[in-house]
């Protein structure tokens, strides 16, 4: 740090340090060298708008190859919002803006051009909710090949997928059942089948975990544990137990006060790093307090 | 804490059961007034249907169902009002479905929110609230001379078919809107055009809405007389002239119904027309029955 930017920080309350998530970023890029190639996503200074009101502000950050982030933080800190960057969910919002660059494999996604439809082929997402269609177990794993003119055969997609998805042995004897009949667990390691059906190279998830008891709990992030060897993932959690135990690195999002007069609040990468490192010895410190539970 | 909260009275409370005494009352009497009402109208109602039920029951027979009119009361039929009203029915349906349900489909899923778009959705609306008789002059306006298909069958069809498309439309996005976010959410994640998800999944699960909005639309349609007597039905009918010669021209039972009342001879006037409206009052019936059918066993659970 340069002897102007601590004078201003000296000048501001403690909990008021601005970070600036830029530098962040190529700092710990810079710390824990990878190879370029390891590259998947590089945020950055990504802000997101609903209307002029910023969800999200001056993000940056990377993401690397078979490894599992964590997304963590306080309600409304922008995370989902955030990861519906990577597939371009929010160009579904009419209201929403993204701003900044994301680069998928070095390539921007957001270059006039890209076709959405495209990229979330490549990157698949798990939603909060179980979403299967009301459609038969087996109907809901050839939804994606069907829809991506992918020419496969029936039978081992729906087999590989499920065995996957670790949910095989399970539903082997109930294809033809709607999906509707099986547990809220299973239903959303259906969802993941389904996912992984059209196979992509990233998968999104976001909270998948919390409509689900500890037991259906434990058993998806085993699944992202098998799951990494062949995805990179990305996940939001409001599980910080669950940050610590499935991820390779953590980003720990936080809310600041935008604007005094109307107390509006937008979200902002406060510090990522390797999880056992933001656990254990968080360099600021209110990621400090949030894991450990002084606040949020 | 300083000032203690007043404690209730055994008095204040026997007062208080009385005023619940009374409020039951009070709720009692507007339940009752409530029933006396609803009780009026369905009264009306079962009246009307025991007296054209009584005065046209023995009238139906099949010679009424497969004859074309005749002179006397004795030797006239509804064939041409009732092949004409089905056909009408049909054509109307495989004009009107179609259209409403794309028209609703491109307004929930597709439209730009812009200004464009709520001009197209305030009007139609308003179209749902025009008098049938109006379609009716649009009709004879567009369908009959402009586009010369004169007064036939076809132009009977796109008539109907226009008054009953708003409520098409509208009945078609209540049931798109049904259809829950995450089930878009998830196929656009897989990678499905806005297409492909509207037509996969969106569309098979707010078709038994959609039905159920057409047939109640349809039924109401071929109830109407104003419109299809404006654009020209007739009464009568050569028997030569069936109806799927949809260019010819064309009965339906309203109008002929209306004709039956309008003579003098109680034939006419009392037997036939009460069996008319008996038949119609069955195909309605039949409708809504298929209606219920069909949302009943297309309907998908959530």
């Amino acid at each position: 740090m340069d002897s102007a930017q601590s004078q201003a920080v000296r000048q501001r309350p403690v909990l008021d340090v601005p970070v600036d998530s830029r530098a962040l970023a190529h700092h710990t890029a810079a710390e824990h060298s990878k190879l370029a190639s390891d590259l998947v996503f590089d945020v950055r200074d990504v802000t997101v708008r609903y209307g002029v009101h910023p969800a999200i502000r001056n993000v940056s950050l990377q993401i690397y190859r078979h490894e599992i982030t964590a997304l963590i933080g306080p309600s409304g800190c922008g995370k989902s919002t955030f990861i519906r960057c990577f597939n371009r969910m929010n160009d579904l919002i009419p209201s929403a803006t993204v701003e900044g660059t994301i680069t998928y494999h070095g390539q921007d996604l957001y270059a006039k051009g890209v076709d959405p439809v495209e990229v979330r082929r490549r990157i698949g997402m798990v939603f909060q909710k179980p979403n299967p269609f009301p459609k038969s177990v087996r109907e809901n794993i050839l939804f994606g090949p069907k829809v991506n003119g992918m020419e496969v055969d029936a039978d081992e997609v729906v087999e590989r997928s499920l065995r996957r998805a670790a949910l095989w042995d399970e539903v082997r004897n109930k294809l033809n059942d709607s999906a509707y009949s099986l547990s809220g667990g299973q239903q959303q390691r259906l969802c993941i089948a389904r996912a992984i059906a059209i196979d992509p190279d990233v998968i999104l998830m976001d909270e998948p975990a919390s409509a689900l008891d500890p037991i259906s709990t434990g058993r998806i992030e085993d699944l992202m544990r098998e799951l990494q060897e062949r995805y990179t993932i990305v996940i939001v959690t409001h599980n910080m137990q669950q940050a610590a135990r499935v991820s390779d690195r953590t980003a720990f999002f936080t809310t600041e006060v935008e604007d005094e007069a109307s107390d509006f609040r937008s979200g902002k990468l406060v510090e990522y790093d390797f999880t056992e490192k933001i656990f254990k010895n968080p360099s600021d410190r209110r990621t400090e307090d949030y894991v450990t539970g002084r606040f949020g | 804490m300083a000032v203690s909260t007043p404690r209730r009275t055994v008095h204040d409370t026997l007062a208080g059961l009385e005023r619940g005494r009374r409020r039951k009352l009070k709720e009692r009497a507007f339940a009752t007034v409530l029933f006396t009402l609803t009780a009026v109208a369905i009264l009306v109602l079962a009246l009307l249907v025991v007296d054209i039920v009584l005065d046209g029951f023995t009238r139906i027979n099949v010679d009424f169902l497969t004859r074309y009119a005749s002179r006397t009361a004795e030797n006239t039929g509804i064939r041409a009002g009732l092949t004409g009203t089905l056909s009408l029915m049909v054509l109307t349906a495989l004009v009107a479905f179609p259209v409403g349900v794309g028209a609703a489909i491109y307004l929930e899923e597709f439209a730009p929110d812009n200004r464009f778009t709520r001009l197209m959705e305030a009007n139609i609306s308003n179209l749902a609230g025009v008098p049938s008789v109006v379609y009716g002059l649009l009709g004879v306006a567009v369908f009959v001379y402009a586009l010369n298909l004169g007064r036939s069958l076809l132009a009977g069809a796109l008539t109907l078919a226009l008054l009953i498309l708003p409520v098409i439309i509208v009945a078609g996005r209540e049931s798109i809107r049904a259809v829950p976010l995450a089930i878009r959410d998830g196929g656009l994640a897989l990678g499905a055009t806005p297409w492909q998800v509207s037509y996969r999944q969106i569309l098979p699960s707010a078709l038994p809405g959609m039905l159920t909005g057409t047939i109640l639309a349809l039924s109401r349609a071929i109830g109407e007389t104003a419109p299809i007597l404006v654009v020209g039905a007739v009464f009568s009918r050569r028997a030569d002239n069936e109806p799927w010669y949809f260019m010819e021209a064309f009965a339906a039972l309203p109008v002929q119904i209306y004709n039956f009342v309008s003579r003098p001879q109680e034939g006419f006037k009392i037997d036939a027309a009460s069996a008319g409206i008996l038949v119609l009052m069955a195909v309605l019936l039949i409708m809504n029955s298929a209606a219920i059918v069909a949302r009943n066993r297309f309907s998908r659970r959530y």
